[in-house]
This record gives C-alpha cells, sequence and structure tokens, in this order.
C-alpha cells in the first residue's frame, strides 16, 4: 500500500512491520514523532508492543539492552544530544551484542542549540560497536528498519538506521508500506541462543578479566566483518522480494567517470541530479553514496575508486583538528590499494541544517574540476569570512 | 566452553560465547574473602521483619519462612554492614573477623 508519509512516520511503520515488542524512549525534536505514532499504534492495538515512557535518554537505551537481553525485539530512537546521553549504554548494547535496532534522527550537536540537520551526533558514536546505515530517503528509512533487524540478529551487534533532521524526519514522501504477512516471511520472529532465563540463570556482562575481554572484541570485529556480507545478502534478498535492493554502497553513472563524488544521505540523492545537470554538459563524473559507515565498505570503496582522476567528498560533518569524517575514512579506506592515487578532495558544507541545494553541489563538483588538488585538507563550502 | 562447579575453561574466542554472559562462576567464586567485619544476628532480638533481607545489595541474606529469622550467606555476605545499620532492633553485630 502506498502511503504519503514524514520519514518519522517511516520508522514508525518500519517498527510495526518488525513487530518490535519493546519501545521505550524519550521525545527528542525532531525524533518526537517517531514514539509519538508507535505510542498510538500500542495504544489502539496495531502493534502488540510494550511501549515504555522513560526519564532519560540514557534510560531508554538501558531499558532497551534489558528487554533485548530478555529476548524481546527491542526498539527505540533518539536524536543528538539525547544520543550523546544514551552513549554509555550504546556501549553496553553492542558489547552484550544484543540485535536493538534504533533510528537516530540526524540533528546537529549544541550549543549553539540547534534542531537542525548534521552528522556530527551519529559520528561521535562511530566506535561503539554499532551498525550504521545512513538513508536517503523515507522508502530506505522504512525499509532499513526491517532490514536492521534482519541482519542484526544473524550477526548479533545492534543498528543505527539514520535519517537527517527535517529534510527526511519532517517531509513527506510517497512510501510503499508493504504487506506485514510478506515481512514475516521475510523476517521471522527473534529467537536469540542466549537470554535472560529465571530457569537457566546467568550473569551478563559480568567481570570480564584481561584474559578473555580481547577475545570478545576480536569476536566483535568478526562481527562487523560477516556483517558486510549478510547486509549484501540480506539486501538482495529484500530486492527480490519488495522490489527494493539495497547494499553496503550505491553507484550512479560511475562506469566511465573521471571524477567520482562521494556523499551520504540525503545530499547524495540531491547529487544525483547534479550529476545528470554536469553529464549534460559532458563532465565524465559519477556518484558514490555510502549507505553503510559501519561496518566501512573498505573493499567497494577501492574497487569503485581505482583509476579515476578525481575524488570528491563532501561531510555534512567535522571532526575537529582532523578533516571531514567520511573523507578521512575513505581516504584511509584508500591508501593500502594498488596503483595510482588520485587526487582527493574533502569539502565540508551543510552543518547545522544549512541547505545542500543542487547549486551548492555542483559548486563542489566544479571547484574540485578546476584544480588539479586541493589546496588544503578541509576546504569550507559556503562559510562566511 | 566447559563448566564444572570448580571452574570455566575457555581455550579462546572460537570455545566463547559472543555475549560475555557466565554459565555460573558465582557458584566457585566466593566473594566473601573480602570481608573485614562480619554481622552476626542475635535471634533472641530479632523480630522478623526481614528488612535486612530487603537491603542487602549482594543478596546474601537468605529468607527462610515468616517465623525464622533470616540466614546470611557467610559464603557470599562481603561484610558491608547495611543490615546491621538498617535493623530497627539494632540485632545485627558487626564483630571482626579471625583470620
Amino acid at each position: 500500500m502506498k502511503k504519503v508519509i514524514l520519514g518519522d512516520h517511516a520508522v514508525s511503520y518500519g517498527a510495526l512491520l518488525s513487530r518490535v515488542q519493546t519501545i521505550a524512549a524519550y521525545p527528542i525534536t525532531p525524533q518526537t514523532l517517531i514514539v509519538e505514532r508507535l505510542s498510538e499504534m500500542t495504544a489502539n492495538g496495531e502493534l502488540d508492543a510494550i511501549f515504555t515512557k522513560v526519564e532519560s535518554e540514557h534510560s531508554a537505551m538501558a531499558s532497551t539492552v534489558g528487554s533485548s537481553a530478555a529476548g524481546a525485539r527491542a526498539f527505540t530512537a533518539t536524536s543528538a544530544q539525547g544520543l550523546a546521553l544514551m552513549h554509555e549504554m550504546l556501549h553496553w548494547a553492542a558489547g552484550a551484542r544484543l540485535p536493538i535496532v534504533m533510528a537516530n534522527v540526524n540533528r546537529a550537536m549544541a550549543p549553539g542549540w540547534t534542531i537542525w540537520t548534521d552528522q556530527n551526533d551519529s559520528l561521535s558514536a562511530r566506535d561503539v560497536g554499532w551498525m550504521q546505515v545512513y538513508c536517503q530517503n523515507n522508502q530506505e528509512v522504512l525499509d532499513s528498519i526491517i532490514l536492521g533487524y534482519k541482519v542484526s540478529e544473524q550477526v548479533d551487534l545492534p543498528t543505527m538506521v539514520i535519517l537527517d533532521a527535517f529534510v527526511l524526519s519532517h517531509t513527506a514522501e510517497g512510501v510503499d508500506i508493504p504487506d506485514i504477512k510478506k515481512v514475516d516471511e521475510f523476517l521471522p520472529p527473534y529467537k536469540p541462543e542466549i537470554k535472560m532465563d529465571i530457569n537457566d540463570p546467568r550473569s551478563f556482562g559480568a567481570l570480564t578479566s584481561p584474559d578473555v575481554y580481547m577475545e570478545f572484541r576480536y569476536k566483535m570485529q568478526q562481527a562487523m566483518d560477516k556483517a558486510k556480507k549478510v547486509i549484501v545478502e540480506e539486501g538482495k534478498k529484500f530486492g527480490e522480494m519488495f522490489g527494493r535492493e539495497y547494499g553496503l554502497i550505491e553507484e550512479y553513472k560511475t562506469e566511465d567517470a573521471d571524477t567520482i563524488l562521494i556523499a551520504s544521505a540525503t545530499v547524495a540523492s540531491t547529487a544525483r541530479a547534479v550529476i545528470d545537470e554536469l553529464r549534460e554538459k559532458g563532465e565524465k563524473v559519477g556518484l558514490v553514496r555510502i549507505r553503510v559507515f559501519r561496518p566501512f565498505p573498505t573493499e567497494e570503496i577501492i574497487k569503485v575508486l581505482e583509476g579515476r582522476k578525481k575524488v570528491v567528498v563532501i561531510d555534512r560533518n567535522i571532526s575537529f583538528g582532523k578533516t571531514g569524517i567520511f573523507f578521512d575514512e575513505v581516504k584511509g579506506a584508500f591508501y593500502n590499494s594498488k596503483g595510482n592515487k588520485p587526487p582527493m578532495f574533502g569539502y565540508i558544507a551543510g552543518l547545522g541544517g544549512r541547505d545542500v541545494t543542487p547549486k551548492v553541489i555542483r559548486e563542489i563538483v566544479e571547484d574540485a574540476l578546476n584544480k588539479d588538488k586541493p589546496e588544503s585538507e578541509i576546504i569550507w563550502k559556503g562559510v562566511k569570512l | 566452553m566447559k563448566h564444572s562447579d570448580k571452574d570455566v575453561k575457555i581455550k579462546g574466542a572460537s570455545d566463547m560465547p559472543e555475549m560475555p554472559a557466565s554459565l555460573g562462576s558465582m557458584a566457585h567464586n566466593k566473594t566473601a574473602s573480602w570481608r573485614n567485619l562480619k554481622p552476626v544476628i542475635d535471634e533472641s532480638k530479632c523480630i522478623k521483619c526481614f528488612i535486612c533481607w530487603k537491603f542487602c545489595p549482594d543478596a546474601a541474606i537468605d529468607f527462610i519462612d515468616e517465623n525464622t529469622s533470616p540466614k546470611i550467606n557467610y559464603d557470599y555476605c562481603k561484610g558491608c554492614g547495611i543490615c546491621a545499620h538498617e535493623c530497627p532492633v539494632k540485632c545485627i553485630d558487626m564483630v571482626e573477623e579471625e583470620r
């Protein structure tokens, strides 16, 4: 069934179709609509789940960890300061190997107080052991929640499904809402091997000596490696069942491209229009959208970038004292590849929700096309000096 | 992973569960060796209110039945003294451990 819905509500429908059993959440703009709708769904009986109002995001994730450890398919959602407050529990969820799915609406971090989009909130949680999926439209948001559980429950790591504040969260788009029976076929009920059980008592996350701690971390990395395969396999299966396929990266007109633009989230979907425009002018440019940031698609990036003349990365985020974070990661991934390394241009744009319009993206690509190599590691786009 | 009442033997990562969840290592890991002061209940004064049992942070006080004074489990009691502090009739003494 096709419906015109907000990105936030696409998340709610994704959770409904995944038949989540627990939702613990605390409101924060621009995430609130997600859990508001889920509270309605649980209240009117559409969704058979326990909805818990908690006193903070730290408690939201703590409660989600608890219910997931007890064997429930658990869900929560947050944004920015809320994600920062639950940071300790993010480590807990991943370290305890719980297949939680959480939606994070990308909102810039305060101060200055803000509610508009950028990626520094989720990227600050880069190293906690969660998978991260950056979505480009509301359909992908809904599908990624379902896929999130499908992948997480196979690799025992949590998934963060990420959507841009307002540009997706509060923007209505046509979304195909799949039939729940078909989703049931794709996503069977969650049956963990180990769970909290009063008839089979264990202690979870208890004192772990130097003797075995490192092995647990090794296993988390192995799970991330496995996830790369599982994400692609399940993305294909999803495509066969629902007509929409998903992978780690998405290529657009890259085949004969000399210059590759790399972007993520909605900036990437806007960039497609710019690629078309520049192609009409005869420029051989293509786009790579990084959909999954963790696990990082190192091999896929190397494969698509080798032999190109220029690489341009747009970051709606910054690692202070270094560069844009996607730029840094792409550069790092590429270092050990064979052959010539094309000059890589790293642009920072759209922080704190400043619009990244087709014009902005076009100017960025044209700037790179006009130069032999970047004048600095960071090129600020549109900053008023 | 092999488990017995005495010890848990682990070869390496391939032998371990995904989740750091133990198979009851507390059965052999008796934490009472930490204790310096030992709570002793004077059963003649005990009013069987079970406040000590409720407050024990280590669940080291066992409930027998409503007509019997609770029993301190000296294998796990770490001697924090919360029971003695909370007892409304002050029938729990903290006695120095003899080593």
